[in-house]
């Protein structure tokens, strides 16, 4: 029953999930059991790429599950995905101990730069890998869950909400750059060493951390497909097509949008929690405004309102920006605006929209 | 008085005759290398070339001459030798050079040479020294700017004054008529004064003192009201000094007021565009940034294409960044935005799009550096009010410009045809084309009326801060915020809007830091905006639904 409800009635993402189950199979056994010189290896370069990927899909899986279902368009959830980085981060510092540059045992170097004695409050328990993963969904998720509250209570809608949730990144990202925040400042949080007693930097380490990412995009993705399907999704959909008639209908909608927003705010935190161990480096860059917005136009390339949709998008457009900015990096942010524009004006439904024309035109046609 | 002018009259004729002399004696001795290099007063400038040679008794006795031709050269040329700066070759007639820094200046022309060798300081001694400084002060004292007599004094403050000094200032404070000037005087004097052991003198002094707000004069006075041994002058001290730190206050406030009022005449430059493209059209413009940086760029390119003209190049600049701006922006909407009227979240990105792009092409065509972009001299320098309070030029013309611009936009908006056919076109546009107005060209000319207000506060904004492709950027996020600040669709709500942040930002900043205080403002504005979220003035009646 419920198999049938999430999978099988959606056949786009019964494919999409497939090709990343088999890329969690495939792709650690091609890196780990295969001698480099084999045509089949799959370089640690590769590897780092895809879980990054991995990451960048679960994200854009949040940001459709709100503007796809709910018509929430969030400029700022590279707020939330940082905010679950920057809890990882934290934890990974804490592991480093007194192995860093100044060989404190318990201050990071940055904090030792700065003449601190002890450490901040906010830095304690980050310790145990537990307390680091219930911050890392309880802040962002709190976060949202006021941030929303405060909005849809007073009904800030549509591009409102969008420009003030570009404010709030952007206010976090110029906090996040201060060394008085205690988060390293414009370096951010960087040179990590292991990760639950793994050495980060170990070929079999980041095989975990792929195969991690997978299973979360994995869980993710049933659990949006659980979201969208259930009851509440009807209702998402309709406060989507016509807020107002909704909320005359007798609906809250401002607590289906809150509970929507914070769950999506929890689940860009995890991308974020999988990403920063697998790039090595969190820093204030990534609240920007430009990434925030780039995570929609993953969404919107691949097809809004899909959710297998959102995943197509993050990896065909993240795999062209690799590929642009590694041959010729003047092109890609004229390619990037250049999708801007085009998927806006002349693919309103995304690759999985133009998909969907063209195998229903063959159908038609036979 | 008379006498003076007429003194100086027949000085000037004297010099015209020389001048015509020395014209003669060009037309004569063309051949003569040296001839372009005979100055417009062979007699200072034999004196000055005089200078390097004899005994120090004779150099005095030169000063004197020197000191009795009034000359434009004569006051750097002393001040030179005062500050030991005066060198000279030795040739015959030797060259002499005023020495700033690193760079070196002919003493007779003021012409800047390249490093001459063989140059030797004019040394001088104790008594050429103090000749020397009454005889500036003298000069200075009566020169015809306030600023030199200003600065004059001022060195007599630093300095201390002697019994000579004081015949001088009482005598120039008998005819001084610049109110700045007379005050110094009045400090200097009564900064003597305090020195004195006469107690009503003193008491006197105090009394004066507590007016000024000179350095100089608060620390004599906290030298007294601290260590001086009479009761009745460390209170008399005591008080003024608490007069003055209220003065100080109050010039301080002053000062955060203005910056706070320039910062927010910037805020307003930013959003002012797209108050009118956002405000009135609905239209997101993500681009608007990157129309203000065409109008920096603009000015750079003016500046670049005519380097004769920089002292004009923000008045060419001003109409070119408004008329480039402006087809940039009918492009985009022709282009992209028509197609997208009524689906505003897909205007957003695609307008997104398009301020990438152009912030690409700015940096594959120039460069990704900043261009260097250069301030007319009318517009560079600093207008001091008093000794705590000045004020740079360049923020005073922008915060007026600023104004301008909005009243400029506010009459198009109410007074003319085109005014009136965009507001009835935002109001109702199915009424409006009923009625005969041509929607789609309104539309157009309403986004290139917003995108070329746009370029033009690019013009301005490329006095304050880089050029670079990177300026459009950082001022997207705060336009908006002040655009919803003040209520979408309402001019005057922009105007009050940027200069409240402008004010709240800058009454921030010395508690909070300058980053603190943006974020403090940015998370003002987010909970205002949940509190009020038509912004300060909303538009109200049945236009105003969505």
């Amino acid at each position: 029953m419920l198999t049938q409800r999430l999978l099988l009635s959606d056949r786009g993402g019964m494919l999409v999930l497939g090709l990343v189950l088999l890329m969690a199979i495939i792709v650690p056994i091609c890196n780990l059991a295969l001698p480099t010189s084999s045509p089949f290896y799959i370089s640690n370069f590769t590897v780092a790429l895809l879980g990054k990927f991995l990451c960048f899909a679960l994200l854009a899986l949040s940001v459709d599950l709100i503007w796809g279902y709910a018509g929430i368009l969030s400029l700022g959830h590279g707020a939330f995905f940082s905010l679950g980085g920057y809890g990882m981060g934290m934890y990974l510092m804490r592991q480093i101990g007194d192995r860093g540059v100044y060989g404190h045992p318990e201050l990071m170097d940055f904090m030792v730069i700065l003449n601190w004695e002890t450490l901040p409050w906010y830095w304690q328990g980050f310790e145990m890998f537990w307390f680091a993963a219930l911050m890392i969904l309880l802040v962002p998720g709190l976060l949202a869950l006021v941030f929303g509250w405060l909005a849809f209570r007073s009904r800030v809608t549509g591009v409102y909400f969008a420009i003030i949730t570009q404010a709030l990144t952007f206010a976090l990202m110029l906090a996040f750059f201060r060394n008085e925040m205690g988060f390293g400042g414009n370096n951010g949080l960087n040179d990590f060493k292991e990760i639950l007693g793994f050495d980060i930097t170990a070929k079999t380490t980041r095989a975990g951390l792929f195969v991690a990412s997978a299973i979360a995009l994995i869980l993710g993705y049933l659990a949006c497909r659980y979201i969208v399907t259930s009851r509440m999704g009807r209702v998402l959909i309709a406060i989507r097509d016509a807020e107002s008639r909704t909320r005359f209908s007798g609906y809250q909608v401002e607590s289906y949008k809150l509970w929507l927003f914070v769950f999506s705010a929890m689940l860009a935190a995890v991308a974020g929690a999988l990403y920063v161990p697998q790039v090595g480096i969190i820093n204030p860059g990534e609240f920007s405004p430009l990434n925030s917005i780039e995570m929609v136009v993953w969404v919107a390339t691949g097809g809004r309102g899909t959710l297998f949709g959102a995943i197509v998008g993050a990896f065909s457009v993240n795999y062209a920006k690799t590929f642009f900015t590694t041959f010729s990096p003047e092109t890609w942010l004229f390619i990037l605006g250049a999708l801007f524009v085009l998927v806006t004006l002349l693919l309103p439904k995304g690759i999985v929209g133009l998909l969907d024309k063209l195998v229903r035109r063959k159908g038609d046609k036979a | 008085m008379t006498l003076h002018s007429f003194w100086r009259r027949l000085r000037a004729a004297g010099l015209w005759l020389i001048l015509l002399a020395g014209l003669g004696l060009g037309w004569t001795a063309q051949a003569d290398p040296l001839a372009e290099h005979v100055p417009a007063d062979p007699d200072f400038a034999s004196l000055v070339q005089q200078l390097p040679q004899g005994s120090l008794q004779q150099r005095a006795a030169t000063v004197t001459q020197m000191a009795s031709l009034d000359h434009d050269r004569l006051i750097d040329v002393l001040t030179a030798l005062q500050d030991g700066n005066l060198q000279a070759n030795r040739d015959t007639p030797p060259l002499v050079v005023i020495r700033d820094g690193n760079r070196t200046f002919d003493a007779l022309s003021g012409e800047l040479l390249d490093d001459p060798s063989g140059l030797r300081r004019i040394p001088i001694n104790n008594s050429l020294r103090s000749q020397l400084r009454s005889l500036l002060a003298q000069l200075n004292l009566s020169h015809d700017s306030a600023e030199v007599r200003y600065n004059a004094v001022r060195r007599f403050i630093r300095d201390g004054i002697d019994s000579d000094a004081i015949a001088l200032l009482l005598e120039r404070q008998q005819i001084e008529d610049s109110g700045r000037v007379s005050d110094a005087i009045d400090t200097a004097l009564a900064l003597y004064q305090l020195q004195g052991v006469d107690q009503t003198l003193r008491l006197q002094a105090i009394d004066t003192l507590s007016g000024s707000l000179e350095r100089e004069a608060r620390n004599a006075l906290s030298r007294i009201a601290e260590q001086d041994a009479d009761p009745q002058l460390r209170a008399a001290a005591r008080s003024a000094l608490d007069s003055i730190q209220t003065k100080i206050q109050f010039y301080r406030f002053v000062e955060n007021l203005f910056f706070g009022l320039s910062l927010g005449s910037i805020l307003l430059l930013a959003a002012i565009g797209l108050a009118i493209t956002f405000g009135v059209m609905g239209v997101i413009n993500m681009a608007h940034g990157e129309l203000i940086m065409i109008g920096a760029y603009t000015t750079w390119g003016v500046q670049v294409l005519f380097p004769g003209l920089i002292e004009w190049s923000l008045l060419i600049a001003i109409p070119a960044a408004f008329i480039i701006a402006g087809l940039v922006g009918v492009a985009i909407e022709r282009g992209v935005i028509r197609f997208l009227y009524g689906r505003p979240l897909e205007t957003l990105l695609a307008t997104f799009g398009i301020s990438l792009i152009l912030q690409q092409a700015v940096r594959s065509l120039f460069s990704p550096l900043n261009r260097p972009v250069t301030s007319p001299e009318w517009i560079s320098g600093t207008l001091t009010l008093n000794p705590v309070l000045s004020i740079t030029y360049t923020r005073l013309y922008i915060l007026l410009f600023g104004l301008m611009v909005f009243f400029a936009l506010l009459l198009v908006m109410k007074r003319t045809s085109l005014g009136l056919k965009v507001r009835a076109v935002s109001q109702n546009r199915a009424m409006a084309r009923a009625v005969g107005v041509r929607s789609s060209w309104v539309d157009a000319m309403t986004f290139g009326l917003g995108s070329g207000i746009a370029g033009v506060a690019g013009v301005a904004l490329s006095q304050i801060t880089n050029v670079g492709p990177n300026l459009g950027q950082a001022y997207i996020i705060d336009s908006f915020m002040v655009v919803v600040f003040g209520g979408v669709g309402n001019l005057w709500g922009t105007l009050v809007s940027a200069m409240s942040l402008g004010l709240i930002n800058n009454f921030l900043e010395p508690y909070a830091g300058a980053m603190l205080a943006k974020v403090l403002v940015l998370v003002m504005l987010i909970l205002f905006i949940q509190k009020k979220p038509k912004g300060l003035f909303p538009q109200k009646g049945r236009a105003a639904a969505d």
